[in-house]
């Protein structure tokens, strides 16, 4: 695969600013590294001003050591853009040392994610400040599941809160990244949540096991839908081609395209 | 452990936590992890060196075998032959009396004979591919008891003996009913303490966390799901933070079907054992040695921590067997050649090809 500049899921996303972005993944093939492409690329963009970009970071699912080391590899130093202000890491893994995961019940789910709102507001907020305008602010959540586990299966409340941080990217021209698992709604009385953002997002990005099974060359497959696309010359707005991910890139290419 | 500081800079040191372990229990993995033996030495081939410290992982059991307890068992038992702290948690009201059913290591005929010295007990449990064992033993004999190995990375156990009392002295091990709590944060502040303490206590070596049979209708809390998933979320950003491994199993069955997903998402590594049908006769026919397997164990994730790069193995079934009656083996199936398609496929051999006709 030769190493152009933008590759087959950049060509397919377009520009994302202002966007809702949706990544799904299941068990068998997590699209993490879905969300590890789009921080480098949000954090290090060539036509873009790099002090323009700004990144929220609600980390639920891994600590920041994790993401600090897979985005290394990648050629991007989180610790120093968190330093500098650009990654912006809230911290959802651990529970609170001295509220954990069971006073969350006491307080009300609906407070602790009001909290979550004020926190990813504020940091949204501080840095669209006149002053320091910037253009780019992305609030992603990794991963939308364990939202509802934090908010004690309130997923009514999760939804509300997914709404708010939707109207984030009205009011302040932000994107949002929100990763989800499609395999946790496949049933059929759980499937609104899923539905329901998916109604919201402009861009659904689909990460899915090969239904042939597994591969070492083929990782798996991406189906990106792109809901705003009605104005470019590009026939189709779905999508379909294959990846496979390694430790400092993934490259993307259309089924039997590779050597 | 998964390394927590981040590191300021690409050029810094690695923290002394990733590099190399001085326990023999532990064993240095990519991207500043390290391995605890599952006990299972095929089992640490096929998870590329064993169980990663600081990863949950869950093993979906059987309704019909209790296949799950062998893993568990030998998972148990290493880490008390290596010393390190054990925390158990079972649904059981007397969970103490499961420690006796532990698999012994596996004694080779020369050493019964010697004196049953610590150091020679421990010899014992010298690791070698069964096929050579034989002539292992004739070598034996001339090495004396020279040989000063006190511990392998992984031992051979016999599932037929219950673990020597010795291993019980060294470290602390715990036994939890989940029957003495109804709620489950008493289980969280419990498993809290082990783990801060495992953390703390030694650098070099891994704590080991077994739950059997979470979600199980003896416990009271079964019917809250939501609980149970909090339960296991905070489960999991503890021992992320500590330097032990978790290994829960868990009755898929009697779970929601998004619900056992939702676990198996929090999971860092995925299992699932499945009992053989005893009189399968088309079964039989397709797999070679079916006669010796005992069941079936699925892989279904295998924990990436540190790193975006996705594990293939080479197949995700294994079938379980006992050599000899006693030491658990893990083997690919190996399939006579049903039709062009299925050699390469190595999804759910075993299953898919069960209703393919013979095609020329």
């Amino acid at each position: 695969m030769d190493h152009r500049p933008s590759n087959l899921l950049d060509e397919a996303l377009g520009s994302c600013d202002g966007r809702f972005v949706l990544i799904e993944d299941s068990v068998e093939t997590s699209g993490a590294f879905v969300l590890h492409h789009l921080i480098k690329r949000f954090l290090i963009t060539p036509n873009t001003p790099s002090a323009a970009a700004a990144i929220v970071f609600v980390a639920l699912a891994r600590p920041f050591s994790h993401y600090d080391r897979v985005l290394r590899k990648l050629g991007c130093n989180l610790s120093v853009h968190r330093q500098n202000n650009k990654f912006i890491f809230v911290n959802a893994f651990f529970p609170d040392k001295k509220s954990d995961s069971y006073s969350i019940k006491k307080k009300g789910c609906r407070d602790s994610l009001i909290s979550l709102y004020a926190k990813i507001r504020s940091a949204v907020e501080a840095d669209g400040s006149p002053e320091v305008r910037r253009n780019h602010v992305t609030v992603m959540i990794d991963d939308a599941s364990l939202l509802e586990v934090a908010a004690d299966g309130c997923c009514n409340h999760v939804t509300d809160f997914l709404h708010y941080c939707h109207t984030l990217t009205s009011d302040f021209g932000c994107s949002l990244v929100v990763l989800n698992h499609k395999d946790i709604y496949s049933c059929v009385e759980g499937r609104t949540p899923l539905l329901q953002m998916e109604y919201l997002a402009d861009l659904i990005i689909r990460v899915e096991p090969l239904s042939t099974g597994l591969a070492a060359d083929v990782h798996g497959q991406l189906t990106v839908i792109n809901k705003g696309l009605w104005d470019e010359k590009k026939s189709s707005r779905l999508n379909n081609f294959h990846f496979k991910v390694k430790e400092n890139c993934t490259d993307y290419f259309y089924p039997g395209s590779q050597v | 452990m998964a390394a927590d500081k981040p590191r300021p800079s690409s050029f810094s040191r690695i923290s002394p936590s990733a590099g190399s372990p001085h326990s023999p229990g532990l064993k240095s993995g990519p991207n500043g992890t390290n391995f605890v033996s599952t006990g299972i030495a095929d089992l640490d081939k096929i998870l590329g060196g064993g169980f990663v410290l600081g990863s949950l992982v869950m093993i979906m059991e059987d309704p019909e075998a209790p296949h799950h307890m062998l893993i568990m068992r030998n998972f148990m038992s290493q880490g008390l032959v290596h010393n390190q702290p054990l925390l158990y948690v079972s649904p059981s009201s007397d969970p103490k009396a499961f420690l006796g059913t532990l698999p012994n290591l596996v004694a080779s005929k020369d050493e019964k004979s010697r004196d049953r010295g610590r150091d020679q007990e421990q010899e014992k449990g010298l690791r070698i591919a069964w096929q050579y064992r034989k002539y292992f033993e004739e070598n034996q004999q001339n090495f004396g008891g020279s040989a000063d190995i006190k511990h392998e990375y992984c031992n051979d156990f016999d599932l037929r003996k219950p673990l020597d009392k010795q291993f019980f002295g060294g470290r602390r091990v715990e036994c939890v009913s989940v029957l003495d709590s109804s709620n489950l944060s008493s289980l969280v502040d419990r498993c809290a303490a082990f783990l801060s303490e495992s953390a703390r206590n030694d650098v070099s070596c891994g704590g080991r966390l077994a739950i059997q049979s979470f979600g199980s209708p003896q416990c009271e809390y079964s019917n809250s799901e939501w609980d149970m998933l909090s339960f296991l979320r905070s489960l999991k950003s503890m021992v992320r933070a500590s330097n032990a491994v978790a290994v829960l199993s868990f009755p898929p069955s009697l779970l929601s079907p998004s619900s056992s997903k939702r676990w198996q998402h929090l999971a860092d590594t995925v299992l699932s054992v499945k009992a053989i049908p005893d009189e399968d006769k088309e079964l039989a026919a397709l797999l070679t040695g079916y006669q010796d397997m005992v069941g079936f164990l699925n892989i279904h994730k295998v924990a990436r921590i540190n790193t975006q790069v996705p594990v293939i193995l080479e197949a995700t079934t294994y079938s379980i067997k006992l050599q000899k009656r006693k030491t658990l083996i893990l083997e690919c199936l190996n399939q006579a050649p049903v039709d062009g398609s299925s050699g390469s496929s190595y999804g759910n051999t075993g299953c898919s090809s069960k209703s393919r006709s013979l095609e020329f």
